[in-house]
């Protein structure tokens, strides 16, 4: 356990923290704002990962929180000027608070694995139904940020910015997503969320509270995700139930963790990278060829190869091919 | 030290135990037989809290534990081999047993209970860092009762040790609950090995559709016709 990290995982790990940290120098806006992306995913799919992978409860709505952490950062500072990092404090106690509900729903009435999944969509449904309907969130017209004056300098604070600054900030978010998920793992709760994962009939025997570590995961997962829905409102100045809340974020949030391997630690951040960068390759090629439809239907080959040949990630395979010692993830 | 009193238990609207008493005395080894879906399975989850009785009361050193939380029945000292061994393939075969000492009070005195498991079981000490999914059938029953006992039990539940091991394994599987009983281990036995549990345990109970049909020692029941014809064939 404590040779976690060390040698070659340690190089790898700051050579890519080295290059990403220096990457504004060369990297044009577009180049940042793809990269936004990309450490977006990967952060919002650790998220989801701490949920899924490490404790093994299937989430298909984590969409709802995304939606209330921006609604929560994006509301308060539209209304209050509330800055963002305190609106985060809302919006993670309010995603905590919802998590908590569907938590103790499914888990006390042994609501399990679909009908789980089941249960979490509904809820991320019926909270889109419910914010297109709500005023003072701008309902289904939207709500927007009003972007700092040109040439006003960075604020931190009421994030407020150039893109580069949007760029620090995820990847700040993103390495300690990363800091933290790795300290759970190790620490006893991460060992019995595996053993709940693996054998929950067999952890509950053992004396292990599987209601009270389940639900932890929840909430940690679920206000993980909600700031980076602060982020997102931030970045993007514009928010839609519709779009925010909608199932397709669902999916594409866990995506990234999927093809990159469920329950490790790079796997989100491998995931997010591949999928992105397989997003821009086959635009290209789509514009190239010219004809519509191209690049959705290339998508879903390349992930569907993916999972048939590598069903449990790419991380698990790459790790082997680069033979770098660890005990599983 | 158990005391189970009049359980009844539902999986829905099925019955799985009607009326079950038994006791249990400190030291013993007492065998459950019956068959398949006689409620022995149900028996053992009640008593370590995994499935609530709808009425009945199961007591144990003086504490009523019914519809405890199992963290609860752990802690006093009740722990379960489950069937089918249930042991977490992707730790390793030392975490594995680690997490047999989750509770505060087996925690504290884990790596003396470690050094113990690794005596009586030196191939669980020589796969200490391999995957225990990779372990052979017996091993991995080795390690399920490792764990149990990393929770210092006092009361230890087997549901079908034997269950899916070589011939050669199951001798050794009864050697070592004959072993724990010489050590003191107080010992609820369920097998579908009828006469070597039999042979082993003080005393007997005889379980059909969730009720409790014959009752007696070992010895007794080995030589009683009924038993004979329904569960050894002779």
């Amino acid at each position: 356990m404590s040779a976690l990290f060390q040698d070659r995982r340690a190089v790898l790990l700051l050579g890519l923290l080295a290059i990403l940290a220096l990457a504004p120098l060369a990297a044009g806006d577009y180049l940042l704002s793809i990269l936004i992306t990309v450490l977006l995913q990967a952060y919002l799919g650790m998220s989801w990962n701490v949920m899924m992978g490490f404790a093994g409860q299937f989430s298909l709505g984590h969409a709802l929180y995304v939606g209330l952490g921006a609604y929560a950062g994006g509301a308060l500072f539209v209304h209050y000027g509330t800055p963002p990092w305190i609106g985060a404090i809302a919006g993670m106690a309010v995603s905590a608070a919802v998590g908590a509900v569907i938590g103790t729903l499914g888990f006390r009435f042994k609501v399990m694995g679909v009908y789980f999944a089941l249960l979490t969509i509904a809820f991320a449904e019926f909270t889109r139904v419910l914010f297109d309907h709500w005023g003072w969130v701008g309902a289904s017209s939207g709500l927007f940020l009003p972007p700092a004056p040109n040439n006003s300098p960075d604020n931190l604070w009421l994030l407020r910015g150039s893109t580069t600054m949007f760029y620090y900030v995820i990847l700040g978010m993103t390495a300690a997503a990363f800091w933290f998920s790795r300290a759970l793992l190790m620490r006893r709760i991460g060992y019995y969320w595996q053993a709940i994962r693996e054998d929950q009939d067999a952890a509950d025997a053992l004396g292990i509270d599987v209601f009270r570590n389940k639900m932890i995961a929840v909430l940690i997962s679920a206000a993980m995700t909600s700031l980076g829905g602060v982020f997102l409102a931030f970045f993007n100045n514009n928010l839609y139930p519709e779009s925010i809340f909608s199932m397709h974020r669902s999916i594409e949030l866990m995506l990234g963790t999927i093809i990159g391997g469920i329950g490790t630690l790079f796997g989100p951040i491998l995931g997010a990278v591949v999928l992105t960068a397989l997003g821009e390759l086959l635009t290209e090629l789509g514009a190239h060829i010219g004809i519509d439809g191209v690049k959705q239907i290339a998508y879903g080959i390349c992930l569907m190869l993916i999972l048939v040949l590598k069903p449990g990630g790419l991380w698990p395979w790459l790790r082997k091919l680069l033979r770098l010692e660890g005990d599983g993830r | 030290m158990l005391d189970v009193r009049d359980l009844d238990l539902f999986y829905g609207d099925a019955q799985a135990l009607d009326g079950v008493s038994l006791q249990v005395a400190e030291g013993e080894v007492v065998a459950i037989i019956g068959a398949n879906g006689a409620g022995k399975t149900s028996l053992i989850r009640a008593i370590a809290g995994m499935k609530k009785p709808a009425r009945g009361t199961i007591t144990f050193d003086g504490h009523d534990i019914t519809g405890r939380v199992s963290s609860i029945i752990c802690d006093l000292g009740v722990a379960q081999v489950a069937e089918g061994r249930q042991i977490f393939p992707s730790m390793s075969v030392a975490e594995n047993l680690e997490m047999g000492a989750v509770l505060p009070r087996a925690r504290t005195k884990r790596k003396e209970t470690l050094e113990r498991c690794y005596e009586m079981f030196p191939k669980l000490k020589v796969r200490s860092d391999q995957a225990a999914g990779t372990l052979s059938g017996g091993e991995q029953q080795m390690l399920a009762i490792g764990r149990c006992l990393m929770g210092q039990p006092r009361l230890m539940m087997f549901d079908e040790p034997s269950l899916g091991l070589a011939p050669a394994v199951v001798g050794e599987m009864f050697k070592i609950i004959k072993e724990l009983h010489a050590q003191g281990m107080t010992v609820i036995l369920v097998e579908q090995n009828v006469s070597a549990s039999l042979k082993l345990a003080d005393r007997g109970y005889v379980l059909e559709n969730g009720r409790v049909v014959l009752s007696g020692t070992g010895a007794g029941l080995l030589n009683d016709d009924g038993v004979r014809q329904a569960y050894l064939g002779l």
